[in-house]
């Protein structure tokens, strides 16, 4: 069971709500695309990624990214059952899309990057410890259904 | 491996930060003490809340080891001989938590330069803090 304080939970609904999904999905998605390149595999039939330009103006990797803020989303708003929410998406991660689950907090460290570059000063040491434990409460669900 | 652009890149990004490196790397230590509090336990016997003298120079210190690192990339090994010592035989940190300690940098350089702190300077970063990470445990055995 995850325990969230009041603190966790008011910065982690903040945070959302002050972000626009379509803009840091995109940027976080690509940015894990630039910088750890091997996670391309997953992405073969997604058209042009073969440097940074093209992947950062590629319109695939655009919706993708704001998809996968959609589903984080899910989480935010029904943070005490988290592990339930992704009970299915784990189930696809592993049994369709066979993604390796180590690359789940790659995507994350590349989000928590980009929120820090658009919040900044106000990305304290708190709020970005309260935003790694609500990633790795993601990953670990996303995780659950491997075996 | 680091392409001569990316080692510039790196080299000219340090060189900036160089004298604010007490405010960086006091920045990267508390966010890595918050978001992994197991970290903490290689400083029980100094004071690391925010802002002390101690957390200040420590954070100063290890900034201008990755700074003078970046100077000359190829050249790691010999620059950062004495600190593989130290690491390997005195502090005897668990090389796993040089990783954490790498992505509270990079936490810290994006909260620093925004979005100057773009897609290939965060590939180029990331890798340099990995190969410098990587150097620094070569003697633990």
């Amino acid at each position: 069971m995850v325990v969230w304080t009041d603190f966790e939970r008011t910065t982690i609904k903040d945070i959302f709500s002050k972000i626009d999904y379509a803009v840091v999905g995109q940027a976080a998605f690509s940015r894990c695309l630039i910088v750890y390149p091997w996670t391309q595999r997953y992405f073969g039939g997604f058209g042009n990624l073969y440097n940074a330009a093209a992947i950062t103006s590629n319109p695939r990797v655009a919706s993708h990214g704001k998809v996968i803020m959609e589903a984080l989303e899910k989480a935010v708003k029904d943070m005490d059952n988290i592990k339930a929410t992704y009970a299915e998406l784990s189930a696809l991660h592993s049994e369709k899309l066979q993604v390796d689950p180590d690359n789940f907090m790659l995507l994350g460290d590349c989000l928590t990057i980009v929120v820090a570059s658009q919040l900044r000063k106000n990305f304290t040491a708190e709020v970005h410890a309260a935003f790694q434990k609500f990633l790795a409460v993601v990953v670990s669900s996303l995780r659950r259904q491997y075996y | 491996m680091l392409s001569k652009k990316e080692k510039d890149l790196i080299k000219e990004i340090w060189e900036r930060l160089t004298p604010v490196a007490a405010e960086i790397g006091a920045d990267a230590l508390l966010r890595m003490f918050a978001s992994y509090p197991g970290t903490k336990t290689y400083f029980s016997h100094v004071d690391i809340s925010p802002n002390s003298s101690h957390l200040l120079s420590h954070g100063k210190k290890i900034v201008l080891a990755i700074a003078e690192g970046a100077q000359d990339i190829s050249q790691l090994t010999v620059t950062l001989a004495p600190l593989q010592t130290l690491h390997a035989y005195q502090l005897r940190v668990d090389p796993r938590n040089f990783k954490l300690l790498s992505h509270s940098m990079l936490v810290s350089l994006a909260c620093y330069l925004g979005d100057e702190f773009t897609p290939v300077a965060h590939a180029a970063m990331d890798k340099y803090l990995s190969a410098f990470a990587a150097v620094l445990a070569e003697k633990y055995r």
